[in-house]
């Protein structure tokens, strides 16, 4: 209820500012346009064409980091040697920042989808593999004994006791790779231009071009609004699998 | 020999081997490295030699030109919207931390803001601020702000209330009691904030260079992109893994100074 009323309040003074001039219009469009613009753009075909395409890029490139850094951090996690022989190497890797890599993989892939998946996946990569080997390390010993006195191959093992036990991280680690998929995808988008794609942040440009304020206003909402329902949809799905498990992370 | 030198001599011999470890997989790495762009040949993926000789020769040798050209101003501005926001978020993150009600009406807000991904603001900045450091630096400063936030509130609402009642019944002061109570025991907390927005504000500070910028590392980057020196772009992400290390590892002293009545 608070909640609404803040927003409410946020809402009104928005207005408030335009309407009554203290704020030109170029900069900050009263809320209400902004809101009936926001409506607006879902009626638009492109937007939703648009929306559709730069979410499939976040989505793919999800799934493929899913399947690289899993077994990665299986690896890593069960094995200290491997781990302590790559650790440098990863503590080297990771601080580069993804969205440097947007220059290189534009001329390599162009400016389509492939270039946004293979970003997206690259720098999904990271806190899934950090949070795999985090979960496999804590896994209970006396668990993984206990499989390996009832005769379960190392394998099995690795994959029933410690992949299970572990599956509450890797699943965080999804989470917060989600959120980074969007950055990595809008940003890509928003260098890239509009030469050859399709994507939020190429309507992003394209308003910003024309000068439509409203419209650039609105589009940043719905990169909100992705934010917001990619991360409702992945704590509910976590709320259903891992019941014991629910808290607050703080993902960037 | 007695028990605890053959201890000492255990220790020294497992630190051994593994800096033996490590030092042979990253050489194993660079060689992986050389053997498969050797074999492969493209214009895209240069041989390490190239890459660290080009860092070498563009940016350490003449590290007066390229300080005050790329770094320092990717530095400052990285620096500036990271502190502003710092200094705002938990001063905000403390009163909202404090009063459940304030937290009831801005939370909302707070979780809409959060959810949008820091660089789909750079339109909107770039219409409003220009192209100029201003825009980069508010940039910066937004999207580092919620993350501190809201690890600030965080750690004040997890103070250990007999701290604050203890607080009480010595009669401290309003201001003393922010300075020296709610702040230190929330510190944690709020470091583990500054930690996760200083990766945010390397990202912002990169892509806002690539975008509009004429000095800075990110544009030198783009600059190497789009004359075709692929040399030089793998060189520029090398001091860009530099950078982000350095200033990750600054923060982590700062942390341990700050931090070091917790250690025990």
């Amino acid at each position: 209820m608070r909640g609404l009323v803040g927003a409410a309040v946020v809402f009104g003074l928005v207005e408030l500012l335009t309407r009554a001039g203290l704020v030109s219009a170029s900069y900050l469009p009263p809320a209400s346009s902004i809101l009936r613009e926001t409506v607006g753009l879902f009626g638009e075909g492109e937007v939703r064409t648009s929306l559709w395409s730069s979410i499939k890029a976040c989505l793919i490139g999800l799934a493929l980091s899913v399947l690289v850094a899993v077994p990665a951090g299986l690896i890593l996690g069960l094995s200290p040697i491997v781990h302590k022989a790559t650790s440098t190497i990863l503590e080297f890797l990771r601080p580069i920042p993804s969205v440097a890599l947007i220059p290189l993989a534009i001329v390599i892939y162009g400016r389509g989808t492939e270039m946004k998946v293979a970003l997206a996946m690259y720098a999904c990569i990271w806190p899934i593999l950090f949070n795999t080997i985090y979960g496999i390390r804590s896994v209970d010993p006396v668990a993984a004994d206990t499989a390996r006195v009832f005769g379960l191959g190392k394998v099995k093992t690795a994959t029933r006791v410690h992949l299970r036990s572990a599956s509450p991280f890797v699943y965080t680690g999804v989470k917060i790779a989600a959120s980074i998929a969007v950055i990595l995808v809008v940003s890509a988008e928003l260098l890239a231009g509009g030469a050859s794609g399709t994507g939020i942040g190429i309507l992003m440009l394209e308003a910003t071009s024309i000068g439509d304020q409203p419209r650039v206003y609105a589009l940043t909402i719905v990169t909100g609004l992705i934010g917001l329902a990619l991360n409702v949809v992945f704590s509910s799905v976590e709320r259903r699998i891992f019941p014991w498990n629910v808290q607050d992370d703080e993902a960037p | 020999m007695n028990a605890p030198a053959t201890i000492k001599r255990g220790v020294i011999m497992v630190r051994l081997r593994d800096s033996a470890i490590r030092i042979a997989a990253i050489a194993a790495a660079i060689a992986l490295w050389h053997v498969l762009t050797a074999r492969a040949d493209s214009l895209f993926f240069p041989t390490p030699d190239k890459v660290f000789t080009a860092v070498w020769d563009d940016w350490i040798r003449p590290f007066s030109t390229t300080w005050s050209e790329n770094l320092r101003p990717s530095l400052t501005r990285l620096l500036a919207g990271y502190l502003i926001a710092a200094v705002l978020a938990i001063a905000a993150g403390v009163m909202i931390g404090r009063s459940r009600r304030l937290a009831d009406y801005v939370e909302p807000v707070i979780d809409f803001v959060r959810a949008i991904p820091p660089p789909a603001l750079l339109p909107l900045f770039l219409v409003l601020l220009g192209i100029g450091d201003s825009m980069k630096v508010a940039l910066i400063a937004t999207g580092v702000f919620p993350p501190i936030l809201l690890n600030s509130i965080d750690g004040v609402r997890s103070i250990d209330p007999l701290y604050l009642d203890t607080a009480n019944v010595f009669r401290i002061s309003r201001l003393r009691r922010v300075t020296h109570v709610i702040l230190p025991a929330a510190t944690p907390k709020i470091f583990a904030g500054l930690r996760i927005s200083m990766s945010i504000a390397v990202i912002l500070m990169v892509i806002s260079e690539l975008v509009a910028a004429t000095n800075g590392v990110g544009f030198r980057i783009l600059q190497s992109q789009r004359q075709f020196r692929f040399v030089d772009l793998w060189a520029g992400l090398v001091v860009l893994g530099v950078i982000g290390a350095v200033l990750n590892a600054g923060l982590t002293t700062i942390e341990r100074t700050v931090l070091r009545w917790q250690r025990r």
